[in-house]
């Protein structure tokens, strides 16, 4: 079969750093291919090349056997090629409808796009309604309008960066439905990704990249997810272990929690209750949209909670809020990086001190003191491995994943007695996870305890001793591992507490 | 009489009205891209001096009208031009503007202080203004106060109505998106800031031209700041700015005529009033907005674009 997208020797600089540097890759008709690679390997620079969005210095790409050099997106939409966002490009104020037409080539306001729009979300069982408003739907939904989208060209190839990282697991495999069903129908799809196991589902042929260039194109089924990950980062993922355990005294306790949620779409929590101990890494599993953004905001104490429900090492913190449960040594990692983890138009040395309680020697009488605080950011990004040329980078600038190694490492650097994180690897490439996960284990073994929050069940799994689940707002007791197991812990997910 | 004074009264609206509505539409279109120009009062009184000027000397309205909104984009082309290539502080830039339009103005109309000239009057419809009552309140006013109704019913069509309207709202809403699909920001921007200008440039001709016969230092006397008010009163509806126009003119001419039947209100109650109108309004709007998305305010107001790619 002659391939749709032939793509040799392309190369972009951007000042020294070479983004892609002598890439080539060939995608077939009907087949779903991966582009795997860390954060900053240069998948997003090479997609939009392809895309049109930039333009490459050197190198010569063949569409259906013609050469082909888009100078604009337009121009790659004219020949066929759609492309889905990392972070969606979706007008929030205005309707689906209309964002659907603003992504179309030639196509006007007079024309009625309803039923054309239907008709395809009926097609792929993409389920969306043409007159609602983007702002009021749901991160899948707007997934669906963003697909939606590309459909309606009638692509040949589409492009998917980093598709899966906002959704929840069942958004997930609706979606690998979608892509199945496009792909018999003949669009060639490029998928970026650093989900192994998904682009292992899904794939036919990967090609990774590191650190701008090509290291291999291979059939994802035919390694382990290690190899594929050792592939990526180009060394040896660490086995995580835990040293030492040493289950010592109650330390923080949840009593009887419950709260009605202020927001229309939100989630009542019911009758919370949880006790962790020191030294112990204590897991809440359960697919977001359960009550965890809820969950999150009490412990934080962004929002406060009535007398006697939350109590660290024997005070009771319900009406503290963040600053001075930090005071106390209880750090907290929250799900969403820039707004609420970090301040995006702040650098990460003034996002460091923001954090911070003030008892820290990075301030004397209230004037800082730039030199210390520096220094704790430089040790952070060492010690993280985050990728910036200085501390004195905006928070916005660095890629997701950098900014969570930032934020994690901020924390932990404190060494502090309670950490609390809700999706501590979330959109963090493989090689990054691995270290963060290996940094809260060692905490853990010096005695601190560890409360982590996610969707990843495989994190979950491998990290925790003591497993909750958190459904429709209610907390399961710890599932006894040994003896009910994986297949338990899906049951409390899906079905929640009835079961 | 009581007919003849409400036909007065009304006329009076619509004239004290008029630049308010051209200065605002014009605002508007601007804020919906994401752009806040905060120089309309600038551009209106350059606009009022060169209208003026041309009319002094070549008598021609047309051409008077004319140079007036040539005038105002010149003035805002500069403002394009700093905001949206050297991408400066769109507030401060705003109010650079304001500040060298009324100083501009002032110094160059400093030998037409003493000129008067003949005001563009008002044109009577054949048979239509006949009608009692209704011809002469809405068939005999000045050609410039169609112009304005006209221009309202304009932009709402662009925006709401058009490909291009849909996509210099959804610019407005996130530029970065839009630019990643492949929509030339900067262009549209710059566009609509240069509609703007010469939609306060017509506003302020029409102190010059239709209000007054003479030229006078800071004869806007604020209006632009009024057209400001006016878009975030109007929730960036276009047809609610003649809502608003309407009080506010309207309040300006009850003042007039209250003074007339001797009721005693204190000027400054009344002129406090449209403002006070606009606090409530953005509290209710804010209020039946909760927990819904925001679809009134372009979410990139003022916010500076710059493509990394």
């Amino acid at each position: 079969m002659k391939y749709q997208l032939e793509i040799s020797n392309i190369t972009k600089s951007y000042g020294d750093l070479k983004a892609n540097d002598d890439v080539s890759l060939s995608i077939k008709g009907s087949s779903i291919h991966a582009l795997l690679g860390e954060n900053g390997a240069g998948k997003s620079t090479l997609v939009k090349i392809i895309y049109g969005s930039l333009m490459p210095d050197g190198g010569l790409m063949k569409w259906a056997g013609e050469k082909y050099s888009p100078k604009s997106p337009f121009e790659a939409r004219e020949n066929g090629i759609a492309m889905v966002f990392q972070h969606f490009s979706l007008f929030e104020s205005l309707t689906v409808e209309e964002n659907i037409i603003l992504g179309l080539n030639g196509v006007g306001l007079n024309e009625n796009f309803t039923e054309e729009i239907l008709k395809y979300s009926k097609q792929y069982g993409l389920d969306v309604n043409p007159q609602q408003v983007v702002g009021d739907l749901s991160v899948g939904e707007r997934q669906r309008v963003e697909i939606i989208r590309c459909l309606i060209q009638n692509p040949k190839l589409l492009i998917m960066d980093e598709p899966t990282s906002v959704l929840t697991p069942q958004e997930v495999s609706d979606l690998f439905v979608t892509l199945k069903k496009l792909a018999d129908d003949g669009c060639a799809i490029l998928y970026i990704s650093h989900k192994l196991e998904e682009v292992r589902e899904i794939c036919s042929e990967a090609t990774i990249l590191r650190g701008g260039k090509l290291v291999q194109s291979c059939i994802p089924q035919e390694h382990s997810q290690k190899e594929l990950a050792e592939m990526m980062i180009g060394k040896k993922l660490t086995e995580l272990a835990r040293s030492n355990i040493s289950v010592g005294s109650d330390i923080f306790s949840i009593k009887n929690l419950s709260r009605k949620s202020d927001d229309m779409y939100g989630v009542h929590l019911h009758d919370i209750s949880l006790t962790m101990r020191k030294g112990s890494i204590v897991g809440i599993a359960g697919v977001a949209g359960n009550g965890q953004d809820e969950l999150m905001e009490l412990l934080i104490g962004e929002k406060s909670s009535s007398s006697g429900v939350l109590n660290f090492n024997g005070k009771d913190i319900g009406s503290m809020n963040s600053h001075e449960r930090r005071q106390l040594s209880m750090f907290f990692v929250p799900e969403e990086r820039l707004g609420h983890g970090a301040v995006p138009d702040m650098t990460l040395d003034e996002n460091m001190l923001l954090s911070r309680p003030d008892s820290d020697g990075m301030t004397s009488n209230g004037v800082i003191d730039w030199k210390t605080v520096t220094s704790f950011s430089e040790q952070v990004i060492s010690d993280f491995d985050v990728q910036t040329p200085s501390s004195r980078m905006l928070a916005k600038s660095l890629s997701g994943g950098n900014l969570q190694k930032f934020m994690v490492g901020r924390e932990l650097i404190r060494k502090p007695e309670l950490i609390i994180v809700a999706q501590p690897t979330w959109g963090v490439d493989a090689g990054s996870a691995n270290n963060i996960h290996q940094s809260l284990i060692s905490l853990a073994d010096q005695g601190s305890a560890v409360l982590i929050i996610s969707q990843d069940l495989d994190e979950i799994l491998s990290l925790c001793e003591q497993i909750h689940v958190l459904s429709e707002g209610r907390l399961s007791d710890a599932v006894d591992m040994n003896k009910d197991g994986l297949e338990k812990i899906s049951q409390l997910m899906v079905g929640g507490q009835k079961s | 009489m009581i007919e003849n004074l409400l036909i007065e009264i009304f006329i009076g609206i619509t004239i004290a009205s008029a630049p308010l509505i051209f200065a605002a539409i014009g605002e508007l279109l601007v804020e919906r891209s994401g752009v806040l120009n905060l120089g309309v009062e600038g551009m209106m009184i350059v606009g009022a001096l060169l209208g003026f000027v041309v009319i002094s000397h070549t008598g021609n309205p047309y051409l008077a009208v004319l140079a007036a909104l040539v005038a105002g984009m010149m003035i805002a082309s500069i403002f394009a031009f700093l905001t949206q290539f050297l991408l400066t502080n769109q507030v401060a830039t705003g109010l650079a503007l304001t500040l060298f339009g009324l100083g501009f103005a002032a110094f160059a109309g400093r030998d037409y202080t003493e000129v008067t000239i003949d005001l563009i009057g008002p044109i009577h419809i054949p048979i239509l203004s006949e009608i009692p009552y209704i011809g002469p309140s809405l068939f005999s006013l000045n050609p410039l106060i169609y112009l304005a109704f006209f221009m309202v019913y304009l932009v709402w069509w662009f925006l709401f109505k058009t490909k291009q309207g849909l996509i210099l709202r959804a610019i407005g809403d996130n530029h970065d998106a839009a630019h990643a699909i492949g929509h030339n920001v900067v262009l549209y921007r710059f566009m609509a800031i240069l509609f703007g200008g010469a939609m306060a440039g017509l506003g302020g001709a029409f102190l010059s031209l239709v209000q007054v016969p003479i030229w006078g230092e800071g004869m806007t006397a604020g209006r632009g700041w009024i057209a400001l008010g006016l878009v975030v009163f109007a929730s960036w509806q276009p047809f609610r700015i003649i809502l608003g126009a309407v009080i506010f003119g309207g309040i300006t001419v009850l003042q007039l005529h209250a003074q007339g039947f001797d009721i005693r209100i204190s000027a400054q109650y009344l002129s406090m009033l449209p403002y006070l109108a606009t606090i409530v309004i953005l509290v209710s709007l804010r209020m039946r907005l909760k927990n819904k998305t925001n679809r009134t305010v372009p979410n990139c107001l003022g916010r500076i674009f710059h493509s990394t790619t």
